[in-house]
């Protein structure tokens, strides 16, 4: 289970572009802020502390940050937001995001427990996200790109009709512009308070992408914890390059459901990122420190640019 | 009467006293004294199917879906069609008895014919897993569409599943990968495409067959991104929210087409497509023969371009006016 990261800025509405202006201290390793996160900061007793669920050491909140919140022990992969995401990928004052306004709406007039208008609201203001995906342009070691990373902490990074054609915005304007596409994917699949909508997304994003091939322009999917159900079985699944981060979960149905259905043991390991470069899935799995490189050189190498 | 559901019990209750005053008249050979009431009874019969069929609900309809007795893919396939010939296997792994596909003709024009497939009784069901294609299923149907494409066939395909199947090989053998490969590939075929929803609409193991020119649905099929169980499991926690999840989801063909999510309902038998297989065989083959024309004559080009256009409108979003 993936809790939203609380440490992270961006409570407040923040301006469309996450990417720090150029005299912000440097990108990596010491990692850059956004103005906003500082203000954010202030209601935060300085000094927290973040236990690894994995190897249970106790770190420190602004060490884990300049990690890009991996375990320096263990090589845990804490979750990271779109926007930390963003700075990390691309480089300083080249993101441009595209359509950060367009929002969801209800329009089965789902009703549930809770309304999903309700539950909408409260998803923007805890995230300060207006849906579950931030879209843009932007140069990854100057490699200008199009860019779509998913917020798990946005009703678990679920994909309804905003992520979806914010996605196929994305492809578009990256077939059209013929630059690659990099998604760096994190979702529960498909969001059920939109009903077929939400799958209709999925045949959206995917037609983008065949288009986009076409054009035989590069398209790499990453990976990151967790990754299942609807996005994995459209664009997720769709990379020229399918790459992973460490252990991360990856899969179409849960293993609660795999587990009822079978009632067989699931095998150790089982849809894990390890598991699924094992069984011919991924072509790599990459530390979140090692990626912006890995993609710089993969970029680079497909466009013949070094 | 065996897999009888729930709100057809008025029906059948009615129907067996037809049945016994019947079989009285005859074994006392007094027909004539009971004509009248005989065609009472028979009125009374139409009138509560009428009543019953005009207001069910989505959980009474995805029950009809899933019924037993419903025409199943190999029926259309066998009495819509002629000539059909099976072909089997995805060439990397296995036949997935799920999915089946082969050459066939509707009213003598060539096409190919794919479906996901349950089994009628448990020893056939157990051989077509219910129903739920494995990876192997959807690369079966993607070798079938792109023989399609190459020989100038247009594609049918006919979804009754309840979803692809969740299982450690299904996983194993990447399923998602599989089905998401269909959705881009789908996109570009240059031969018309028809895809109909049948009984169940399962989710990602629907869509995975599902995107077509057009995307037609049985009258008291459904179609939705979770089974109502899932939904009420997730969402309300509680099993027996089922109802509700399926009356929330909005996962009947009238909405769907209200939605724009569907292009056209194939009209069902009043009592539903188990009740009358023929009927329901021949309304479908009719729908068919009149979208398989329309798609032929539109030139292939613009034939891809509709094809996504029609996916790229799905979906309901607020963006506001830009200032």
């Amino acid at each position: 289970m993936v809790k939203p990261n609380k440490r992270l800025p961006g409570l407040e509405s923040t301006p469309a572009a996450v990417t720090p202006p150029r005299n912000a201290p440097a990108p990596f390793p010491a990692k850059p802020k956004l103005s906003s996160s500082r203000k954010r900061r202030r209601d935060i007793p300085e000094g927290l502390w973040n236990k690894c669920p994995k190897c249970e050491s106790m770190l420190y909140d602004k060490e884990l940050e300049t990690l890009l919140n991996v375990c320096p022990k263990c090589d845990h992969h804490f979750s990271f937001s779109a926007k930390e995401r963003i700075q990390q990928l691309i480089d300083a004052e080249t993101f441009v995001e595209t359509h950060p306004h367009l929002s969801s709406v209800d329009s089965l007039q789902f009703t549930g427990t809770s309304s999903y208008a309700s539950k909408l609201d409260k998803h923007k203001k805890t995230t300060g996200l207006h849906d579950a995906v931030i879209t843009g342009t932007g140069n990854l070691d100057k490699h200008k790109i199009a860019l779509a990373v998913m917020d798990f902490s946005f009703l678990g990074g679920s994909m309804g009709s905003v992520v979806g054609e914010k996605i196929t915005r994305i492809i578009e304007l990256a077939t059209s512009q013929k630059i690659p596409v990099l998604i760096v994917s994190s979702s529960g699949g498909a969001r059920m308070y939109e009903g077929m909508f939400s799958l209709m997304q999925m045949a959206k994003t995917s037609a983008a992408l065949a288009y986009h091939a076409q054009k035989k322009l590069p398209f790499i999917s990453i990976l990151t914890h967790p990754t299942t159900a609807g996005v994995m079985a459209s664009y997720a699944s769709l990379g020229d390059l399918i790459i992973s981060e460490p252990q991360a979960m990856i899969g179409f149905a849960g293993p609660r459901v795999i587990k009822d259905t079978t009632q067989a043991e699931l095998p150790p390991g089982f849809q894990t990122a390890e598991f699924l470069l094992e069984r011919g899935l991924l072509d790599a799995i990459v530390k979140r420190s090692e990626l912006k490189s890995y993609l710089s050189h993969t970029i680079g190498f497909l466009r013949g640019e070094s | 009467m065996k897999h009888l559901l729930e709100f057809e019990k008025p029906i059948a209750d009615l129907q067996r006293k037809l049945d016994e005053l019947r079989s009285h008249s005859e074994d006392h050979k007094l027909d004539l004294n009971f004509e009248e009431e005989v065609r009472c009874i028979e009125t009374k019969i139409e009138e509560t199917r009428r009543q019953i069929y005009a207001q069910l609900t989505p959980w009474q309809r995805v029950q009809l879906a899933r019924h037993p007795k419903r025409p199943f893919s190999l029926d259309y396939i066998h009495r819509a069609f002629t000539d059909f010939s099976e072909l089997h296997g995805d060439r990397l792994f296995a036949d997935d008895r799920a999915m089946v596909g082969g050459f066939a003709r509707l009213g003598g024009r060539r096409v190919m014919v794919i479906g996901t497939q349950k089994g009628r009784d448990t020893k056939e069901n157990i051989a077509r897993n219910f129903g739920s294609a494995h990876p192997e299923g959807y690369r079966k149907a993607l070798r079938l569409m792109r023989m399609a494409d190459k020989f100038g066939l247009p594609i049918i395909t006919l979804i009754d599943t309840a979803g692809a199947y969740p299982g450690i090989g299904a996983e194993e053998r990447h399923i998602a990968e599989a089905i998401a490969v269909n959705l881009r590939e789908m996109t570009l075929l240059g031969v018309p495409t028809i895809a109909v929803v049948i009984g169940e609409g399962g989710s990602g193991g629907a869509l995975g067959i599902g995107v077509c020119d057009r995307v037609l649905i049985m009258e008291n099929a459904y179609y939705s991104v979770i089974s109502p169980e899932g939904c009420a499991s997730i969402l309300w926690k509680d099993r027996s929210a089922t109802e509700k999840a399926a009356a929330a989801l909005r996962i009947t063909a009238n909405d769907l087409l209200e939605f724009g999510l569907v292009d056209e309902i194939i009209p069902e038998p009043l009592g539903g497509a188990h009740t009358d297989h023929d009927t329901s065989i021949q309304s479908l083959r009719t729908v068919l023969i009149r979208h398989l024309d329309e798609l032929q004559a539109v030139p292939n080009e613009d034939r891809l371009r509709n094809r996504y256009a029609k996916f790229r409108a799905h979906g309901r979003i607020l963006e506001p006016v830009s200032a």
